[in-house]
């Protein structure tokens, strides 16, 4: 075969998959580009971000390079480096136990944004669904003191599951039965979440720490409630076993979704509704049950923050949360996909960290010029995932590279 | 509509549609009559009146104007509340509540930056493009508007500088979902995260911890000479804002715009029917690019009207969600300039309100801000008339 034939193939198949994707749902189309796209793609989206960021702090004087080392030092992650060793180690250690308790909802909303996807859903609503997730764990956690441990937090997590699924449920229910746009819908769920948040913690609410009636904040947990610390100390806040919670629903939701047949039934009407129905799957249930889904992974993720370091929730923090929202950046950095959420989750979850000001050298780089930072990182990364074309051009040349080392090996084969 | 429809249907004044407004109207009375200059103190004029409202919303929906008709019965038991609820209350907690020249004030402050978003938000969708990123511009407008107007010493200059730095992210928007074909609601995320960072990371690299300074020059007020001493008038728009008056005006004039001029059904065309647009030599892909930057300017105004008219200083993250309002006010308007400025005043109306309810209780008040994203809630599940939007949003036009 000559090499005329193989760039022409080549086009072929990009013009199929062009009018292909016309016919899919949106999501479905960015999250088909997306997985094909490999792991190429993501790690390029992120040093381009992470590049035109440098140029940014490069602009208002500052040394990018300086500025990214302090960051990573704020994350912890060089603990993993085995010649890091005496106090720089323990400090090391401390650090990227934060780092992996910010990572832990993060997986968690990532998975909650990611399967909607996969439903051929867009999911806006994890901040909605972790707020309501949270006043449940809060209101679980600081009530019913003297229950056994094992039992209240699992009272505690699965209330918070529970609140959010129903939370996503009324956005799938919605869409499921008058045909609302999911995307709407949950924008609008979000804000009644935060706003009933705050009146619920708020002075006078009717969730309101009774013992601090001047403060906008709830109840404390009650020690039965708190997961255990495993790595660290406890009362400096060391690594709760949240982060196995949210590796055990990494693997939930894998096998949900390959080794099912509901995950069958909503890839089916995620990659197109109208050949689902045509299927016999019922697109409007399926639509439902993905919703509750992602409700109860966004749940988990306030359980694990509210019992693993928060243990009570001020109104600012209903109100100032993003968790939520960088879901989103999660899942469709994670290409949404089990495993790329996760790593995706450790690199915002590192971010966040690394740029805070308790993790930061302010004699390198303003802690708050660096969460602003992280923000524009997280933006640009979002950005450029958005756009499909990006990914295609990459995967054309990717396959074509393919292709001819294919063609090349089986001549050799021939030849010999 | 057949020969046999027209026949069954009474005579106009009677039809279930009438009957249906007439009991929205009649829960309206139901509640206003317990509240100043009226001040009935007893709840029987109230329940009659929400009881003949029920009934004309009950004929109504029988009668076939389902929306209507199970709209007034649900305003008419909400009425049936409120009016309990001020009945029950003093007469000097109710006029301090409902002093109308200062809630119709605050209405119109609360609304302005809304309305021109809202507007922005109208122009985009109605090209075929989603703008989940109207709090982004918004946010680039609020801190670039008062960044000129502190640095070029005048308000007009930071308004230009406000509206150019809210164009150019949406110039980037368009890029995305226009000619990157990107999946828009995912752009509009990435716009919103974006704008948070600009702006924070410029305030502080600017500003610092000590904020902008004090004396930055601020968007005049309106006096209206004639009215401005005149009991209602002059307390509720005598002394308005120059932005607010050009965001009233905006309406009339994109409304004609949109519906009554040749570049107004362009517009439209390439937001429902890009392919048959672009058949009939429509340039589709410009005016998407510049109905998305346009909005974004707009969307700025509005957050430089926050910024350099309202508070007149900055500080992260102002606006709040107030970008998402605006998107819900669009829907709730049903993509329409005139339905925007009502679903705008609407929520205006109840952000004045919750400013001082805490009179009352401040629980309440707060439950209150959840208004706006709950009644567009209901409005886009249809119970009070479908919101539908332009055909062809989101989906990116790709030439044949």
């Amino acid at each position: 075969m000559s090499t005329v034939d193989e760039e022409t193939q080549g086009e072929v198949l990009a013009g199929e998959e062009d009018t292909a994707s016309a016919s899919l749902t949106s999501p479905a189309r960015l999250g088909a580009y997306v997985r094909r796209g490999g792991v190429l793609v993501p790690i390029l989206t992120t040093l381009i971000a992470f590049i035109v960021g440098g140029f940014v702090v490069l602009l208002t004087g500052h040394d990018p390079f300086s500025t990214y080392k302090a960051i990573f030092e704020g994350t912890g992650l060089q603990w993993l480096f085995p010649w890091v060793s005496g106090n720089a180690r323990s400090t090391a250690a401390f650090n990227l136990q934060q780092t992996l308790i910010a990572t832990t909802p993060l997986i968690l909303v990532g998975l909650a944004v990611a399967f909607a996807f996969r439903a051929g859903l867009f999911n806006i609503g994890g901040q909605g669904q972790y707020t309501v997730g949270g006043i449940t764990a809060v209101w679980i956690g600081s009530s019913f003191a003297g229950m056994s441990p094992v039992l209240h937090i699992t009272f505690a997590i699965v209330g918070a599951a529970l609140a959010g699924a129903v939370w996503a449920g009324i956005a799938g229910l919605l869409k499921a039965t008058l045909g609302v746009n999911e995307v709407i819908s949950t924008i609008m769920l979000n804000w009644i979440a935060i706003w009933g948040g705050v009146w619920l913690f708020g002075l006078g609410g009717p969730l309101q720490n009774p013992h601090q009636p001047s403060v906008p904040t709830s109840s404390q947990v009650t020690a039965s409630a708190k997961l255990p610390v495993f790595w660290g100390n406890a009362q400096l806040q060391g690594l709760h076993i949240g982060l196995f919670i949210a590796l055990a629903a990494v693997l939930v939701f894998w096998v949900l979704l390959n080794r099912t047949r509901l995950g069958y039934e909503v890839r089916a009407v995620g990659l197109n509704p109208d050949a689902a129905s045509y299927a016999g799957i019922g697109v409007a249930k399926n639509y439902f049950r993905a919703m509750a889904i992602c409700g109860a992974f966004a749940g988990i993720a306030a359980a694990m923050d509210i019992l693993g370091w928060k243990f009570s929730l001020f109104t600012n923090d209903v109100q100032a949360s993003s968790v939520g929202f960088l879901g989103i950046a999660v899942a469709l950095l994670g290409r949404n996909t089990a495993v790329g959420v996760v790593f995706a989750a450790l690199l915002f979850g590192a971010l966040e960290t690394g740029t805070s000001d308790r993790f930061l050298d302010p004699s390198v780089f303003d802690p708050n010029l660096a969460t602003n930072l992280t923000w524009m990182i997280q933006g640009l990364i979002v950005l450029l995932v958005s756009t499909d074309v990006i990914a295609l051009k990459v995967l054309q040349s990717g396959r074509g590279i393919r292709l001819t080392f294919k063609r090349r090996a089986k001549r050799e084969e021939a030849g010999a | 509509m057949s020969v046999g429809t027209i026949a069954l249907t009474p005579a106009r004044t009677g039809s279930p549609k009438t009957v249906g407004i007439a009991g929205l109207i009649l829960a309206v009375v139901a509640w206003v009559i317990t509240l100043p200059p009226f001040l009935v103190r007893s709840p029987v004029p109230s329940v009659i009146l929400a009881l003949l409202a029920m009934l004309a919303g009950s004929i109504a929906a029988v009668g076939g104007e389902r929306r209507i008709g199970i709209g007034a019965f649900l305003l008419a038991l909400l009425a049936l509340g409120l009016a309990f609820g001020n009945t029950s209350s003093g007469v000097a907690h109710l006029k301090l509540v409902f002093t109308w020249s200062i809630l119709v004030a605050a209405m119109l402050r609360y609304a302005t930056p809304l309305l021109f978003a809202a507007l922005g938000g109208i122009i985009c969708e109605r090209s075929g493009v989603i703008n989940i990123g109207l709090e982004g511009m918004m946010l680039m407008g609020a801190y670039f508007g008062i960044y000129g107007a502190d640095v070029l010493h005048s308000w007009a200059l930071g308004c230009l500088v406000a509206v150019a730095a809210g164009g150019l992210l949406a110039l980037a928007h368009a890029v995305f979902s226009i000619h990157l074909r990107a999946n828009q609601v995912v752009s509009g995320t990435g716009i919103n995260f974006l704008a948070v960072g600009i702006t924070g990371y410029f305030f502080i690299a600017q500003y610092g911890s000590n904020g902008t300074p004090s004396g930055i020059s601020q968007v005049p007020n309106v006096k209206l000479p004639l009215i401005q001493h005149v009991g209602f008038f002059g307390g509720a728009i005598g002394n308005t804002n120059l932005l607010t008056w050009i965001a009233l005006l905006l309406v009339p004039v994109l409304s004609v715009f949109l519906f009554r001029t040749r570049w107004g059904l362009r517009l439209r065309a390439v937001g429902e029917k890009p392919r048959a647009a672009d058949t009939v030599g429509l340039p589709v892909i410009p005016i998407r690019y510049v109905a998305v930057v346009t909005s974004g300017m707009l969307a700025a105004l509005g957050g430089a009207y926050l910024s350099v008219a309202f508070v007149g200083s900055f500080n992260q993250d102002m606006t709040e969600g107030r970008g998402f309002i605006a998107l819900a006010a669009v829907i709730f308007g049903k993509w329409r300039p005139a339905g925007a400025l009502i679903a705008t005043l609407l929520f205006g109306f109840g952000s004045a309100l919750g400013d001082r309810l805490p009179t009352f209780s401040q629980s309440a008040a707060t439950l209150f801000q959840a208004l706006p994203y709950v009644l567009t809630l209901v409005a886009v599940a249809g119970v009070v008339g479908r919101s539908r939007a332009p055909a062809s949003i989101g989906i990116p036009y790709v030439k044949e």
